[in-house]
């Protein structure tokens, strides 16, 4: 699986010569690739009269490019605020809650990046096809669909420290913007540009998952949220930066402390595992009906409503397993 | 019928070929593939409508809509045949006679002390005595012992001291259908009660000294409290309407010291309505989030079920913060009422929420108070304005309550779940007709055998491993969050869409912490074998005798998880526009059932759908190669079969 940006085709269908045999490159022998383009159609060829554009057949006869839309970045922020909303309402009335959930998108986002994700995990792992993922600039929707992806496939990035490498891969280096878009969240009163709750929306996806399938990862619900939080405000310099050569320049690693340095010490880590956990070598496929998608109440009705009876039966199940 | 193909719900590419098989009680499919032999079974009674939709090129196609919510859609290769199978589904699916339903051709092999056992597992005298009745304010009334007062109640009820027969019965001629103030609940601690009702026949104007007297009573056996609340469970403008047909509702002035209260339950054709709109939502291939949400909100179920819960949440804290006791009543007193009480009852008893306490809930305010189970589940062909599915609100609002307070209850969701769908199946005797007067007459006790008896056999599948009988949510009073609290009431997906387990969580967590909780009480059992052995080899001579101490089994598999290969994992349909993919994957088994949650190791025995079917009776000789232990040969859990005879033959 391989991410990138937009290629730059314009109005005019320049190709690159170069461009085409790195990706062919990555064809395994006798097979053809797919292209997921995070854009609608519509936008993918509005892009090219700003320069931008898609993958054309004629160039990458050996790609079959499939559109599956995820919203952009800058509608994301508002979909949050919406949301947050809905969950602040004191009002007793069961209607407008439903129809105030749905007005924020927030679920139909998490529908359409699980199943984008799912859609590149299934080229790979049913086809046995090479995979190429974009969006306009590479940094928000290609990250969310490249990690879930391998969360899907890759037991490996279930675990703690594979979650872990995978954050730092697919998220830091990879050069999503979180100085951008974790400057400001749903509460904040400023007129908002750059802000997007692209990486929550990643984590929620992963709890979505999670909840699905609750055996299959070594960390709980509350890593995420930990992680959540970090993203938009940390004592910690590890989500400082927009990408690593702002960290470089920063001198993050000299003047800052890294999270997962705190967060990997025993003690810390002991509250962050999933007494649940059995490892296995499966590939899990959630299913993203909407009867299966839920609220992340861990995260949005946390200040609401009394989590006292959940914590309780968490610790209950904890001390179930650990006495086993 | 032969070459009859049953389509996949969620994937509707996928079809399994077989045989329709009908007989006097079920309808079965099996598949044809050999390896499997997969079997599908529906009891007639689950059947809730049969809809037989225009001929395709493939075949005659006919969609079965279950009451446990399971939808079947079979494809019949001839006109002819698919009409014959409609028809005869349209009689099996509507007896007439009591008769025809299972529980009466139903063989668990039991013999006839064990049948009786069974019957009497549920005792209602011990329950009231259990809340310390009779008392100096309560006691039990005879009044009604040849059902002469109310051919709806029980023959024993239980009234306050001071209620003589004159004023229980010219209480019970101002009431609706008869149906006078009696105890539903006690609270021994504070003397409140909670009593329910049918509506008084006020009208405009009218009174009844009697039913005053009635009431003054009730609030007079509470001593702690000078008002009653009397909480009509209506919408106001129902009740106010039901006064021109000269019934009603309690004018504060007549009776002295009642709060009258309205709380606003809509009536059994709303809720009709309300579960019908929410079924079509449930029945959208590939719905976006938008349309799921919209159409959840559209229905107003949810918006009812918490209706029902603020009411029980009223009275429970009326009783148990206010020390006030409450008389309940809708129109007939016998839907919303029983709902209410048994909420309220729940909230307020820690024993309701144990899972003897949960049977002994529904036999005292369902079944002893005359819900009509005939009438509102179909036992028999009958007015569909009747149907409504007011106790499966009453057991979401259970379900509600466990997500909230996941240690509170005894019992799991596959408890619940199993006894909605007996509710339906009439393959025990329990809810059938429509009062105990007319289960007596139809002696069903000696004919039918007791749901309460096969649950508690198989007791061990249905608790919910993390309840502590000493725990803090186990004790006293349940109060969820009033408001805000919208958001917490979910969507049921297990109930709803049951049958589509690749909805649902594909590891159970319950499943998991049971299995742990049984290993670790054998690992406790072994600790003591071995800790007596040690000390009588302490005691005993070292030197003689080798300690042949058995290898444990180290392996920390539970077998129940993932690791599991056997657990298939299929793919959803993520993109029709991609071509289809080849149906296997080094990392998968070699099942593609997209189905399965659990594996057979862990196929719950008791559970409705799974069992494989022995019972000869059934006349369908194909399946007699099933071993007689039901063992080895269970299949897959989606084969949706509703017998489960096997239950008994273990």
């Amino acid at each position: 699986m391989m991410r990138s940006s937009q290629p730059l085709t314009g109005t005019n269908g320049r190709r690159c010569k170069e461009d085409e045999k790195l990706i062919n490159a990555t064809l395994r022998a006798g097979k053809r690739g797919y292209i997921i383009d995070t854009r609608s159609l519509n936008v993918a060829q509005q892009a090219r009269a700003k320069g931008g554009g898609f993958e054309q057949e004629a160039h990458y006869p050996q790609w079959r490019r499939i559109h599956k839309s995820i919203e952009r970045f800058n509608i994301l922020q508002e979909s949050l605020i919406k949301l947050v909303e809905a969950c602040n309402d004191q009002s007793h009335n069961m209607d407008r809650w439903l129809s105030k959930l749905e007005a924020s998108n927030w679920l139909t986002h998490i529908k359409e990046i699980l199943t984008a994700a799912c859609l590149a995990a299934q080229c790979i792992d049913r086809e046995g096809a090479s995979v190429l993922v974009h969006g306009t600039e590479g940094t928000d929707s290609t990250l969310q669909v490249t990690s879930l992806a391998q969360i899907i496939l890759d037991p490996k990035c279930r675990t703690i420290r594979g979650f872990e490498s995978l954050v730092v891969r697919e998220w830091l280096q990879a050069g999503h913007p979180f100085q951008q878009r974790c400057a400001q969240s749903a509460y904040s009163n400023s007129k908002q540009k750059w802000e997007a709750p692209v990486f929550l929306l990643f984590l929620d996806c992963v709890w979505q998952i999670l909840r699905q399938f609750p055996c299959s990862f070594e960390f709980s619900e509350h890593f995420l949220i930990m992680l959540f939080e970090h993203a938009y405000a940390s004592q910690f310099g590890t989500f400082l930066g927009n990408n690593e050569n702002e960290r470089s320049k920063l001198k993050l690693q000299q003047k800052t402390m890294s999270l997962w340095s705190w967060v990997n010490r025993p003690q810390e880590l002991s509250k962050y595992k999933n007494p649940l956990f059995e490892a296995n070598s499966l590939v899990i496929w959630p299913s993203v009906a909407p009867q299966s998608l839920q609220l992340w109440e861990g995260v949005f009705l946390r200040w609401n409503r009394s989590s006292r009876f959940l914590d309780e039966a968490y610790e209950e199940m904890v001390t179930l397993i650990e006495y086993n | 019928v032969e070459n009859v193909r049953l389509l996949d719900r969620l994937s509707s590419r996928k079809a399994a070929l077989g045989t329709l098989y009908l007989t006097a009680t079920h309808v079965i499919f099996v598949e044809n593939a050999s390896e499997t032999r997969k079997e599908t079974w529906v009891l007639h009674s689950q059947i809730s409508s049969i809809e037989k939709q225009a001929t395709t090129a493939t075949g005659c196609p006919l969609l079965i809509r279950c009451k446990n919510f399971q939808v079947i859609q079979l494809i019949i290769p001839q006109e002819r045949d698919c009409h014959d199978v409609y028809i005869s589904l349209i009689r099996l699916a509507r007896p007439v006679k009591y008769e025809e339903l299972y529980c009466f051709s139903f063989n668990p092999k039991l013999d006839k002390e064990e049948r009786e056992r069974g019957w009497k597992l549920v005792d209602l005298k011990e329950e009231y005595n259990r809340m310390g009745i009779p008392n100096s304010y309560w006691q039990i009334s005879d009044v009604n012992r040849d059902y002469g007062v109310c051919d709806s109640y029980p023959t024993e009820v239980y009234v306050p001291k001071s209620a003589t027969a004159h004023i229980i019965v010219g209480s019970s001629k101002f009431r609706s259908r008869r149906r006078f103030p009696a105890l539903s609940y006690y609270c021994k601690d504070n003397n409140a009660s909670i009593c329910r009702s049918s509506q008084p026949l006020s009208g405009f104007s009218a009174r009844c000294l009697e039913d005053e007297q009635m009431l003054q009573a009730i609030r007079k056996a509470n001593p702690g409290s000078d008002f009653l609340y009397v909480v009509d469970t209506r919408p106001k403008l129902n009740a106010m309407a039901n006064r021109a047909a000269g019934k009603g509702y309690e004018n504060e002035d007549n009776y002295s010291n009642i709060k009258f209260q309205f709380i606003g339950i809509e009536n059994i054709h709303v809720m009709r309505s309300s579960l019908q709109k929410m079924l079509e939502v449930c029945e959208l291939k590939s719905p976006s989030m938008s349309d799921f949400l919209w159409g959840l909100e559209n229905s107003g179920w949810l918006k009812h079920i918490k209706a029902i819960m603020d009411a029980g949440i009223f009275i429970a804290k009326a009783v148990a913060e206010e020390g006030v006791s409450v008389l309940v009543h809708c129109s007939d007193g016998w839907d919303r009422t029983a709902q209410v009480c048994s909420v309220a009852s729940l909230l307020l008893d820690p024993y309701y929420r144990t899972m003897k306490g949960f049977m002994v809930l529904i036999e005292k305010d369902w079944v002893s108070f005359g819900h009509k189970f005939n009438h509102r589940y179909g036992n028999l062909d009958g007015d569909p304005k009747e149907i409504s599915p007011v106790i499966d609100q009453f057991i979401e609002c259970v379900w509600q309550l466990m997500e909230q307070f996941p240690c509170a209850f005894e019992f799991n969701e596959r408890f619940l779940i199993h006894v909605q769908h007996h509710i339906y199946s009439c393959q025990f005797g329990n809810f059938l007709c429509n009062s105990q007067k007319e289960r007596r007459e139809l002696r069903i006790r000696e004919r039918t055998y007791s749901l309460w008896a096969h649950f508690w056999k198989n007791r061990a599948d249905y608790l919910n491993p993390l309840y502590r009988s000493d725990h803090s949510q186990t004790q006293g009073t349940l109060r969820p969050q009033i408001a805000p609290c919208n958001f917490l009431y979910k969507f049921w997906s297990g109930m709803y869409n049951r049958f589509e387990k690749g909805m649902h969580p594909r590891q159970s967590v319950t499943d998991y912490l049971i299995a742990v909780k049984e290993e670790t009480q054998q690992l406790e059992e072994e600790l003591e074998v071995l800790g007596e052995r040690l000390a009588s080899l302490q005691k005993g001579q070292l030197n003689d005798n080798k300690v042949k101490s058995k290898q444990q089994d180290q392996s920390k598999e539970l077998g129940l998880s993932t690791s599991n290969t056997s657990l298939a994992n299929t793919p959803q349909e993520y993109n029709n526009n991609l071509k289809s993919f080849p149906s296997r994957s080094p990392s998968q088994g070699d099942e593609e059932d997209s189905a399965l949650i659990l594996t057979q190791d862990n196929l719950k025995s008791s559970d409705p759908d799974l069992s494989a079917n022995s019972d000869q009776e059934s006349g369908v000789e194909d399946l007699s190669c099933r071993s007689p232990s039901g063992g080895g040969c269970l299949p897959s859990e989606d084969s949706g079969k509703d017998s489960d005879e096997a239950v008994f033959l273990a």
